[in-house]
């Protein structure tokens, strides 16, 4: 370890300010305070430091996604072996599943830190830790079937058009992992619809049983035919995005989260709320009961990406709401814009992503509404003599 | 015990090395550091050159502005040297004692009687006029402005504070003048805070002439800003009066015996403080003084020997004086930690760090809320933009968006400043967002921007 040290700090004059590779100093940086807690000292101000910081924070967020990635990868050999009509074991269907999602994994991170790196070499900032989650949220939300290629533009896209341009993490205004699902869902239709995507193998023809079709529960929802039953969806085993389709898994993540409070609990029960209450709403509005409308309100919930928009989208800090009455608006209106996108707009069968995309939009105002209350509230107050 | 205030958010660092109730040493300086930069709002003005004999209330410096505004010395002796920084920016006055303890004599109104022109004129002529605060900013009041009202807190919360009750035992007489000087000088009268864990056991409740009110809760509750906020919020053209006990009690002997006496009983506090106790002293006092209390041998942190930060102050707000500074003149402690300067291997990623306290549920220290931490200067992390919310509410009881306030303050818009609530804060009273902030924000200091820049553009 000592050896270690010295390393760094003989190398270090080399990354430094007029060392012969000081435009690398940010990533010399960043690969410094990984490996090391860095030794800088409070300065003006408050002497002690609490003990967290960003890299805490988005450690413990990527362990919260973790339980979503394992069924995912499991999950994706789990359908494999469905559509094949094979006989594989547990262990088999994980390794087929893990496969398939490291690829996506290891291209998303390296796009997305290259990207990173060099923008924060650009401006001389210190590597921002926000990617570490983004990275991981990206092959998440994607079709297993995702060319790699259009993985990486995608990535590309959201960092350099959805942050770096608005000045890096913390000034982005839209969540950078959605902004790449949604470059994919418009710029690359075709690889991102449809019914044969969402299971390893379809799309490039291989073997299918009889009778199999690998429709999400979403389009069967949206084409009238019947959805799975709440608990297959609830546990997962159903056709979707990598990491989306484990309500169980997702909860977890979601109880870690709300645990820590590096989550805002506010605005996840609210996304369900509001996406309940919605879904309750339609069901009493319904006329024909075999309509979407009339689909049990609690079954949206559990279907295509609302869970795992609501646990890991909605509540980034960033592009969400920042004040705490307005986290309790921003949710609510997410989870009722889904379902509205959803039941109504049957050229957009993931209401989630578009909902959550929007509210990003919209959560500036809500904030300024909800500041401009303060303002007045406080120009009110009785003075006490 | 009526109106009492609850106030549920905020935080009790727990930092080891609180004070232990007796006093362990008698201090008289042998040389003390006048600070000018003790006091915001100052244009200093140098009144005495090296070589002049001083007795403890001749004034050393005034304002360059207000003339009658004076500091004077606290001890009697000699000016030993006038320190000067960049640009010949005055930093501190040396003088040196001459042991006699002479005071100047203040020919002092009877309070009773005195009108409130006497009373003013007193407390400038006896240097008590630039340790009263002004609230906004928390500067020097300005002489022609009565104060909407005084405000004045009966307790500290803040990590390791002294216990103001044994600091001032000896002083309720002085007190209860202090108090009768003030209430003559508002309408708005003289209103003291005291703490619900210890109303009764306070002599301070049964002061006469004040309006008294009850906080109940964590640091900051103790901030005379979170106070006022409570009790009448200042708005914009409010002016009001804030100083702390030992200013009250000073005041008190000012009027009392005619005479500028700064002595307090101070703590000596924080984990690399030989057993932390409390030392009578003046304030200017240099660290040499207080040697024997200090662990010098260092504390080992992954292989590096770590030296004393010596913090004039508490560690929130306190000033990093450096081994050869002095004590400040608001300060009423001395706060001993050791510089973080090591590095720990993924420090960030261990799940357990026992002797790391977090306020957040990252880390397990929530799970042994009477354990004290041995904590150190170490940032924790690096600098990052704004990206967590919420975090900062959680450490202020005031209907202040502090992310809001602190944004408006960066982008130097004075209006969005003054509606998101400049006037009701200092520096102090945000110390806690900067503690628990996970982007490692310097937020006092982006605060004390925002006031300075008011006083700009105000004037």
């Amino acid at each position: 370890m000592k050896a270690l040290k010295n390393l760094i700090d003989n190398i270090k004059p080399t990354f430094s300010k007029g060392g012969k590779l000081s435009f690398l100093h940010s990533t010399f940086d960043a690969f410094e305070t990984f490996l090391y807690v860095p030794e800088y000292l409070t300065k003006k101000g408050v002497h002690v430091r609490d003990s967290i910081d960003l890299k805490r924070t988005m450690t413990i967020v990527i362990i919260a996604l973790l339980p979503a990635l394992l069924f995912g990868m499991y999950n994706t050999g789990y359908q494999y072996n469905l559509s094949v009509g094979g006989s594989m074991d547990f262990m088999q269907m994980f390794w087929y599943g893990f496969l398939r999602v490291l690829p996506l994994v290891i291209v998303s991170y390296v796009v997305g830190l290259g990207i990173e790196f060099a923008a924060a070499q650009i401006r001389g900032h210190e590597v921002n830790e926000g990617f570490l989650v983004s990275g991981m949220l990206i092959p998440l939300i994607m079709p297993v079937d995702v060319p790699l290629w259009i993985l990486a533009l995608s990535v590309a896209f959201a960092v350099i058009v959805g942050k770096e341009v608005f000045g890096g993490t913390g000034m982005n205004i839209w969540n950078p992992a959605l902004l790449s699902r949604a470059f994919v869902f418009f710029a690359y239709p075709s690889q991102i619809s449809g019914d044969k995507i969402w299971i390893s193998g379809l799309s490039s023809g291989q073997g299918v049983v009889d009778g199999f079709s690998g429709a999400t529960p979403l389009a069967n929802a949206a084409a009238g035919s019947p959805v799975p039953s709440f608990m297959d969806m609830f546990t997962g085993f159903i056709p979707g995005s990598i990491g989306e389709t484990s309500t169980i898994a997702i909860l977890i993540g979601a109880a870690l989260l709300i645990f820590t409070g590096i989550a805002s609990w506010k605005i996840m029960v609210s996304t369900f709320a509001g996406g309940l209450l919605t879904g309750l709403l339609l069901n009493v509005l319904a006329t024909d009961p075999s309509s979407y409308m009339a689909m049990p309100a609690w079954n949206h919930l559990v279907m295509g990406g609302f869970a795992f928009g609501a646990v890991f989208m909605a509540t980034d800090p960033v592009t969400g709401s920042q004040t705490e009455t307005g986290k309790w608006i921003y949710g609510f209106l997410i989870g009722m814009m889904a379902i509205l996108i959803r039941v109504f707009n049957a050229g957009y069968p993931e209401g989630m992503m578009l909902a959550i995309l929007l509210m990003n939009t919209f959560a500036p105002l809500i904030d300024h509404i909800i500041v401009q209350s303060n303002i007045k509230r406080r120009l009110k107050r009785a003075v006490i003599k | 015990m009526s109106n009492k205030i609850r106030l549920r958010k905020g935080l009790n660092i727990p930092l080891k090395g609180s004070a232990e109730t007796h006093i362990a040493k008698n201090i008289s300086p042998n040389i003390i550091a006048v600070k000018p930069t003790d006091f915001k709002g100052l244009n200093p003005k140098l009144l005495v050159k090296e070589g002049d004999l001083v007795k403890a209330g001749t004034p050393v410096i005034a304002d360059k502005k207000r003339p009658e505004i004076l500091i004077c010395s606290p001890i009697s002796g000699t000016v030993k040297e006038v320190v000067r920084g960049e640009k010949r920016k005055l930093l501190e006055i040396l003088i040196e004692s001459d042991k006699k303890h002479e005071y100047q004599q203040i020919v002092t109104p009877n309070f009773r009687k005195a009108t409130q022109k006497e009373l003013k004129e007193t407390l400038l002529a006896g240097g008590m006029w630039p340790m009263i605060k002004q609230r906004p900013y928390g500067i020097i009041p300005s002489p022609s402005v009565e104060p909407k009202a005084i405000f004045i807190s009966g307790f500290d919360t803040s990590p390791l504070a002294p216990d103001l009750d044994f600091t001032l035992k000896a002083e309720f007489e002085h007190m209860q003048v202090g108090v009768e000087v003030l209430s003559k000088l508002t309408c708005g009268g003289v209103h003291l805070s005291l703490n619900a864990d210890n109303f009764a056991g306070s002599p301070l409740h049964r002061l006469e002439k004040v309006s008294l009110h009850v906080f109940d809760g964590p640091h900051p509750a103790g901030n005379v800003g979170v106070q006022i906020h409570h009790i009448s919020p200042i708005n914009k053209g409010d002016v009001v009066w804030t100083m702390d006990l030992y200013t009250l009690a000073a005041i008190g002997r000012l009027f009392s015996k005619g005479v500028f006496d700064l002595r307090k009983i101070i703590a000596i506090t924080g984990p690399r403080a030989k057993k932390p106790c409390y030392i009578e002293t003046l304030p200017g006092m240099p660290m040499s003084d207080i040697m024997e209390f200090v662990e010098l041998t260092p504390e080992k942190k992954s292989g590096e020997l770590l030296p004393v930060r010596f913090i004039s102050g508490n560690v929130l707000t306190g000033d990093n004086i450096g081994e050869n500074g002095s004590l400040g003149i608001f300060h009423n402690q001395i706060t001993l930690v050791s510089e973080g300067k090591y590095r720990e291997m993924f420090g960030w990623s261990k799940p357990f760090r026992a002797k790391k306290f977090s306020f957040s549920h990252s880390y397990f220290s929530w799970l042994t809320p009477s354990k004290k931490y041995s904590l150190d200067t170490n940032l924790n992390g690096g600098e990052r933009a704004f990206v967590m919310t919420g975090v900062y509410e959680k450490v202020l009881p005031m209907d202040i968006y502090p992310m809001y306030l602190l944004k408006a303050i960066l982008a130097e818009d004075i209006d969005k400043m003054e509606a998101l609530g400049i006037y009701e804060i200092i520096e102090e009273d945000f110390a806690l967002c900067e503690f628990v902030c996970p982007s490692k924000t310097e937020i006092q200091e982006i605060v004390s921007k925002g006031i300075d820049l008011m006083i700009k553009e105000m004037s």
